[in-house]
């Protein structure tokens, strides 16, 4: 029987860019060119590992978000992916954590699954709370954080490195996984996978097609609510000397001037 | 005055700094009412006692070290059940916020993550946080049920307010998930004798320009004549040269100390967002363009094998 893997993946401001608010104080996706979140890749890239290794496997990257998030999708079907999935939906601008879960998993169960990857965090929301929230919603096992992970006979085990310890995990499928940044390295994408990632398909959904009301998602419907925000203001230039063999001692001077000796 | 539910991190009874922190910020909000679970959770009661918390609720369960997220969540939504609080405040850990937001879930509430100060407001806590890598600072409240915050490490003073403290055992029944995610093994983290590097006053870096693990040496000392944290780079991390705990930024921790030190640090986007925030910065780079230069109120422009040593030196001299 064929393992059924859905990626999420978000498609984000560059963080290289000049990231920041549109008027309602949503994150502006206008103004700055967008990516496939480079923590994702690292969920893509998983996916790929684990489906490589299964008998039978289908790797789909499932993304909520505009127009141009068509790009991630583009993006992880180059690197190997077989199918995307878009949810797109003019309701779904300014929609929180908690309800792009909702979005998610819904479009994870119409898809079907057995395992869900994703990243650790988005780079633009940095919560890293969507995979948690997938196993509440879905009710399945949550896999999360992991730096080495491995899927046998209906087993997904792994690695979590913790602050106070690192810890080895087991759940049975279906589960929800989440991978870090040390998890190993993304391929980049081929020229022919790049070619053949042209003729692969990409289904779009929106609301409707998951059941989901407008009054579910959506900036009035968040269940949290920005109040202001603030450019932070640029730190004031400090002194810099160039080192012509005291720059220690004069650095020890600042510091004690500072009281931090 | 309306409970606050703090839900306190602790190692085998030990009370981990942030969790005192919180206990700071909660009486901004109402009354503290501290949730411990797992072994040793009855010991933690002094010290919350001691730093403001009017009542401990507490449970012990093999449980909560055998499987993974899911009872703390089972045992801080009976919590919530019990006290009805204005707020719930977590630590922001990983773990913390993977807590906070299965809770939030089901409480029928928004989550805020990473809040860095918190004030009481008219609508309930209002929650500062630094977003885009430490670039703007915003405000937020959570708009729908009880609100489910986590606060991150360093964002207030720890503040002795004795109260009463009164342990009370909290009933609580696992769902079915508790046992989905099995923990079969744990290693500890050694422990290095330094201070957390979340929870220090001074954290010193290392970056690519290091060069080499056997020259982190160089780091640590400075770090140990100052009683400092060490941190390194992803660079210096992906190379091999220190452990990843230690790394500072976006996919690693993210500091705020009073001083922070880079040394041999370019200072990408994402290195900064773990740092930003540093009260004071200095760093040295033998590349005068170096972005890391922007951030500094003190930087030297050299090569840090010359010029760490004797700053390490003149420290100790100047110590005595
Ligand atoms: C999604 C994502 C997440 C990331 N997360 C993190 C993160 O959490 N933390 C992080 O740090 N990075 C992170 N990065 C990587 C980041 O983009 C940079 O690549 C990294 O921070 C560079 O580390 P560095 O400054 O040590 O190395 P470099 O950029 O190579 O800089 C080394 C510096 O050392 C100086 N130098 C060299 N030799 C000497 C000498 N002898 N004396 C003095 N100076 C010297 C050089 O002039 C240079 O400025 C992330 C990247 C991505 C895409
Ligand atoms: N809009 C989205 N579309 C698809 N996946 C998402 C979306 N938002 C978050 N995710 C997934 O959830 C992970 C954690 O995101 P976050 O909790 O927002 O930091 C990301 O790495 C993605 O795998």
């Amino acid at each position: 029987m064929s393992l059924r893997i859905v990626v999420t993946v978000k498609y984000v401001p560059d963080a290289t860019g000049d990231r920041h608010f549109a008027d309602d104080l949503t994150v502006d996706r206008d103004d700055v060119d967008g990516l496939l979140s480079e923590l994702d890749e690292y969920a893509v890239e998983q996916a790929l590992q684990i489906a490589d290794d299964a008998d039978d496997a289908e790797v789909t990257v499932l993304t909520v978000g505009p127009d141009d998030a068509k790009d991630a999708l583009r993006k992880a079907l180059s690197m190997g992916a077989d199918k995307a999935i878009h949810v797109e939906d003019e309701d779904l601008h300014g929609t929180d954590a908690i309800g792009t879960s909702l979005v998610l998993a819904k479009a994870i169960e119409k898809a079907g699954y057995d395992l869900v990857i994703s990243g650790m965090a988005s780079t633009d929301g940095t919560m890293g709370v969507v995979p948690a929230l997938l196993a509440e919603r879905l009710g399945v096992p949550q896999v999360t954080l992991l730096s080495e992970v491995s899927v046998e006979d209906g087993t997904v085990k792994g690695r979590r490195d913790g602050d106070a310890a690192s810890e080895q995990l087991e759940a049975s499928l279906p589960a929800v996984v989440s991978v870090t940044d040390q998890s190993g390295e993304a391929r980049y994408p081929s020229f022919k996978g790049i070619m053949a990632a042209k003729k692969k398909p990409v289904e779009s959904w929106d609301l409707s097609d998951l059941d989901i009301d407008a009054d579910e998602v959506g900036l009035e419907n968040a269940y949290t609510a920005v109040e202001s925000a603030t450019e932070r203001p640029a730190r004031t230039a400090g002194t810099i000397v160039k080192d012509e063999g005291e720059g220690g001692k004069q650095l020890a001077e600042f510091l004690a001037g500072q009281k931090f000796i | 005055m309306a409970e606050v539910l703090v839900y306190v991190d602790h190692v085998d009874g030990a009370v981990r700094k942030p969790t005192l922190e919180l206990l700071t910020l909660a009486r901004r909000v109402g009354e503290p009412v501290a949730v411990a679970l797992g072994n040793g959770a009855g010991d933690t009661a002094a010290a919350l006692a001691e730093h403001g918390a009017v009542k401990v609720l507490t449970h012990e369960a093999a449980e909560y070290a055998d499987y993974l997220v899911v009872p703390k969540v089972d045992a801080l939504q009976a919590a919530v059940e019990a006290v009805s609080p204005a707020a719930v405040l977590v630590p922001s850990s990983a773990e913390g916020k993977e807590i906070a937001a299965r809770l939030a879930l089901r409480l029928g509430s928004g989550v805020i993550t990473d809040a860095v100060d918190l004030e009481a407001g008219d609508e309930g806590p209002v929650a500062t946080q630094s977003v885009f890598a430490a670039s703007f600072t915003t405000k937020s409240r959570v708009s729908k049920g009880t609100p489910v915050i986590t606060v991150k490490p360093n964002s207030a003073a720890v503040e002795a307010a004795p109260a009463a403290g009164a342990v009370e055992a909290l009933s609580v029944s696992f769902s079915a998930q508790a046992t989905g995610t099995k923990i079969t093994g744990r290693t500890p983290r050694e422990s290095t004798g330094r201070p957390e590097l979340t929870e220090a006053a001074i954290v010193v870096s290392g970056g690519r320009g290091v060069n080499g693990a056997e020259n982190f040496a160089i780091i640590e000392a400075l770090a140990d004549s100052l009683g400092a944290a060490v941190g390194a780079s992803r660079a210096a991390v992906d190379a091999g040269w220190y452990p990843h705990t230690n790394q500072v930024g976006q996919t690693g921790k993210s500091v705020s100390p009073q001083l922070y030190v880079a040394n041999g640090i370019s200072g990408a986007i994402q290195h900064r967002a773990g740092m930003q925030t540093s009260k004071t910065i200095v760093a040295v780079n033998k590349d005068p363009e170096a972005p890391i230069f922007d951030l500094v109120d003190y930087g030297v422009v050299g090569d840090l094998f010359e010029v760490v040593p004797q700053l390490t030196e003149e420290i100790k001299t100047r110590k005595g």
